[in-house]
C-alpha cells in the first residue's frame, strides 16, 4: 500500500514541517483539496438539512451511495459516476414520494433503502475481483484520490453552492415558515425538490471522503453543533463550514500519521466537537439556574 | 333548550357607530376597493362550503370573518390569497385576480407554533417577512438598504411590543410571544391588506384587547384593510367596521349591528339564535352557532372590569 512509506514519518508538532511533509505526496495534496471541497459543500447543504429536519432523507440518500459505487465498479466505470447517479436518483425518488405534503414517507423510503443496500452487497459479491471490499465504500478512504476526481468534486461543488446561493433565502423562508412563504409566492414545493437534488449531489461528494455510512459526520454533525452554539442564521452557517472543514483536515492529518481509517477520525472529531458544545451549554444552563448572571449567546452576540 | 326571547331593539343602539353607510348589498368592482367578493362560493374536496358571499372592503376598514368551526373561514382567506379558486362568482384583490398581488398582502396563518428545537431567532422570522422571498444572497457589506431593512424590522418589533424576546430562538418563545412576532412578520412590509387567521388565538384576555387595539390602530391610522378571522367577536367589536358571518351554505355581510342580531343569525342558521347584550357592551350569542358556555365564562371572569368603547 501507498501508506507504507508515508506513515514512516512521525508527527513532530512542527505544523509547517508536518504539512510540508504530508503535502510532498501528490495523493495527500489531492486528499486535502478534496476534503476541503467536500467539507464546505456538505456543511452548507447539511445546515439546511438540519434546519428542515430532513436527516432521514439524507441518511437514505447516503445509504444508496453504496450500491451506486459498487454497481459502477461492477459495470466497469468509475465509482464517482455511481455515487452521483444513484444519490441524485434517490433524492428524486424521495421528492416524488413526498407528494404534496412536506412530510417524508418514512416507511416506504426505508424499504427502498434496505433493498438498495442489499443490491450493493450483491454487486460486490458478483464482482469478486479487484474491489478491495466494501470497507472503502462504506467507511471512506483518502488514498488514490486522483486529480481528475478533485476536478469533478470541485465542479459539482461549485454548481451546488451557486444554486444554493441563488435559492438560499427563499429556501430558508420555506423551511421555517412554509405557509407564509407560499402565500408570498415562494415555490415551496419546487424548492423542496431542488434541495433534495442538491442533497443528493452533496451526499455523493461526501461519500467519497467519509464513506457512505459516515456521511452524517460532515452533513449533520457540524450543522447540529453550530445550531446549538448560535441561533443567528449567518453566523451558524459560517460556523458549520468552519467545523466541517476543521474535522476533515484534522481527520486527514490523523489518518496520515496513524494506521486507522479516515472516516473514523472525521466522525470522531466532529462528534467530540458536538459533545463539547452540548456540555458547555449544559454547564451554562446549570450556572444560569444557580443564579450566576450570564448572558445567553444570542443576547450577547 | 334555549328559551328564545325576542331581542328587538336592544342590540344595535349602544354599539359604536361604524363609518360609511354600512350597506353593501351588491358591490361593484371599483378601483378603490381593496377586496371585492361578488357572489363567491367555494368547494373543498367536492363539497360546497359557503356560497353567495358579497363583500366589498375599502382601505382602512376592519372586517371580521365569523362562524363556527369548519365552516370555511380559513378557506376564505386561502381564496383571497389565490391558493384555492372560487367555484363561482368573482374575487378581486387589490384590483387584480387573487394571487397576483400577494406581495402587498400580509398574511398570518391559523395557529402554527414553531418546534421548540428550531434555532432561528424571532427577529430572523420577522425579517423573512420583509425580504425572505428574494432570490440570491444579500451583499455582506453594510449599505443604506441593509440599514433601512434592519431599522424597519426593529421598528415593527417595537410596534407589536416584542422587543424583549425577539432575539431569542423562536421555538423557545411562548405561544403568545410567537403570535406577536408573527403579527410583526405580517406587518413588516407595510401591506395594503392584512389577512389574519385567528391572531388572538393563543393570547390571554389583556393581550387580546391589546393586540386587537394595535391592529385597529394600524388599520385606521395607516389605512390598511384588515380581514380578521375571529372566534370571539368581543375583543375586536369596537374596532370593527364590518362583519362577515359564514354559515353552511350562506353568509351574512354588513355592520356588526346589522349582522350580529337574533333575526339575522336565526335566518342564516335556520335555527333559533339569540343575541344578548351585556351591560358592558359585549355580545353574547346563545344557541347556534357557538356554544354559549365560552362566552358566559369569559364574561363572568373578565367582563365586569372591562369597559367596552
Ligand atoms: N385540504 C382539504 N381537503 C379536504 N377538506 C378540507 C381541506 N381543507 C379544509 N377542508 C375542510 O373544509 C372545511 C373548512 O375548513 P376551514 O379550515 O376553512 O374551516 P374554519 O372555518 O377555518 O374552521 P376553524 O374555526 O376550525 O379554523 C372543513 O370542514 C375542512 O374539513
Ligand atoms: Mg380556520
Amino acid at each position: 500500500m501507498l501508506l507504507a512509506d508515508a506513515s514512516a514519518a512521525a508527527w513532530s508538532w512542527n505544523l509547517i514541517s508536518d504539512f510540508q511533509q504530508m503535502w510532498s505526496f501528490p495523493f495527500m495534496v489531492n486528499a486535502f483539496r478534496a476534503g476541503a471541497i467536500v467539507a464546505v459543500v456538505s456543511a452548507v447543504v447539511g445546515w439546511f438539512v438540519v434546519l428542515r429536519r430532513q436527516t432521514f432523507a439524507a441518511h437514505t440518500v447516503s445509504a444508496v451511495a453504496f450500491p451506486g459505487a459498487a454497481g459502477a465498479v461492477l459495470i466497469g466505470v468509475s465509482a464517482v459516476y455511481g455515487y452521483f447517479a444513484l444519490c441524485v436518483a434517490a433524492a428524486l425518488v424521495i421528492a416524488v414520494l413526498q407528494g404534496n405534503g412536506d412530510h417524508e414517507e418514512s416507511a416506504l423510503t426505508g424499504t427502498v433503502q434496505a433493498f438498495l443496500l442489499a443490491s450493493g452487497f450483491l454487486f460486490i459479491a458478483l464482482y469478486k475481483g479487484l474491489l478491495e471490499g466494501p470497507q472503502t465504500i462504506l467507511f471512506g478512504t483518502f488514498l488514490g484520490i486522483t486529480a481528475s476526481q478533485v476536478t469533478v468534486l470541485l465542479c459539482v461543488g461549485i454548481v451546488v453552492l451557486a444554486v444554493l446561493a441563488l435559492i438560499g433565502r427563499p429556501l430558508l423562508f420555506a423551511s421555517v415558515d412554509p405557509q407564509v412563504a407560499a402565500g408570498r409566492g415562494v415555490p415551496v414545493r419546487a424548492l423542496s425538490v431542488v434541495f433534495l437534488v442538491l442533497l443528493g449531489a452533496a451526499t455523493a461528494e461526501a461519500s467519497q471522503i467519509t464513506g457512505t455510512l459516515l456521511v452524517f459526520a460532515l452533513m449533520v454533525i457540524p450543522a447540529a453543533t453550530a445550531q446549538v452554539l448560535t441561533a443567528r442564521p449567518g453566523l451558524s452557517l459560517m460556523l458549520t463550514v468552519l467545523l466541517a472543514f476543521a474535522a476533515t483536515w484534522l481527520g486527514l492529518t490523523a489518518a496520515y500519521y496513524s494506521p486507522y481509517p479516515l472516516g473514523f477520525f472525521v466522525t470522531s472529531i466532529a462528534f467530540a466537537g458536538y459533545l463539547l458544545t452540548l456540555s458547555v451549554r449544559a454547564l451554562r444552563g446549570i450556572r444560569g439556574r444557580t443564579g450566576v448572571p450570564l448572558p445567553t449567546e444570542e443576547v450577547a452576540a | 333548550m334555549n328559551p328564545i326571547a325576542k331581542v328587538r331593539d336592544a342590540v344595535g343602539h349602544a354599539l359604536p357607530s361604524p363609518r360609511g353607510d354600512g350597506h353593501d348589498q351588491v358591490p361593484e368592482t371599483g378601483s378603490d376597493a381593496v377586496l371585492v367578493l361578488r357572489g363567491a362560493a367555494v368547494h373543498v374536496a367536492g363539497r360546497a362550503l359557503w356560497s353567495s358571499v358579497d363583500l366589498r372592503i375599502k382601505a382602512g376598514e376592519f372586517t371580521a370573518v365569523l362562524g363556527p368551526n369548519g365552516v370555511g373561514k380559513s378557506t376564505m382567506i386561502k381564496v383571497v390569497l389565490g391558493a384555492l379558486p372560487a367555484a363561482t362568482g368573482e374575487v378581486r384583490v387589490l384590483g387584480v385576480r387573487p394571487g397576483q398581488a400577494n406581495d402587498r398582502i400580509g398574511y398570518l396563518p391559523q395557529r402554527r407554533s414553531f418546534d421548540a428545537s428550531l434555532r432561528i431567532r424571532g427577529i430572523d422570522v420577522v425579517r423573512m417577512g420583509l425580504d425572505g422571498d428574494r432570490w440570491g444572497v444579500p451583499l455582506p457589506f453594510p449599505g443604506a438598504r441593509r440599514r433601512a431593512a434592519r431599522e424597519r424590522v426593529t421598528e415593527v418589533i417595537e410596534l407589536v411590543g416584542a422587543s424583549a424576546y425577539a432575539h431569542r430562538p423562536i421555538g423557545q418563545c411562548s405561544g403568545g410571544e410567537q403570535q406577536r412576532l408573527l403579527i410583526a412578520q405580517a406587518l413588516v412590509r407595510r401591506p395594503e391588506l392584512l389577512l389574519l387567521d385567528e391572531p388572538l388565538d393563543s393570547l390571554d384576555l389583556p393581550n387580546q384587547s391589546a393586540v386587537a387595539a394595535l391592529i385597529g390602530r394600524i388599520c385606521h391610522q395607516e389605512d390598511v384593510a384588515v380581514v380578521m378571522v375571529a372566534h370571539d367577536v368581543n375583543p375586536i367589536l369596537h374596532h370593527l367596521d364590518r362583519v362577515v358571518y359564514l354559515a353552511e351554505g350562506g353568509a351574512a355581510t354588513g355592520t356588526p349591528e346589522e349582522v350580529i342580531t337574533s333575526k339575522t343569525l336565526t335566518r342564516l342558521y335556520g335555527t333559533p339564535v339569540e343575541v344578548l347584550r351585556t351591560s358592558d357592551g359585549r355580545l353574547v350569542v346563545v344557541g347556534q352557532p357557538e356554544p354559549p358556555a365560552i362566552h358566559t365564562d369569559r364574561h363572568e371572569a373578565y367582563g365586569s372590569g372591562h369597559a367596552a368603547g
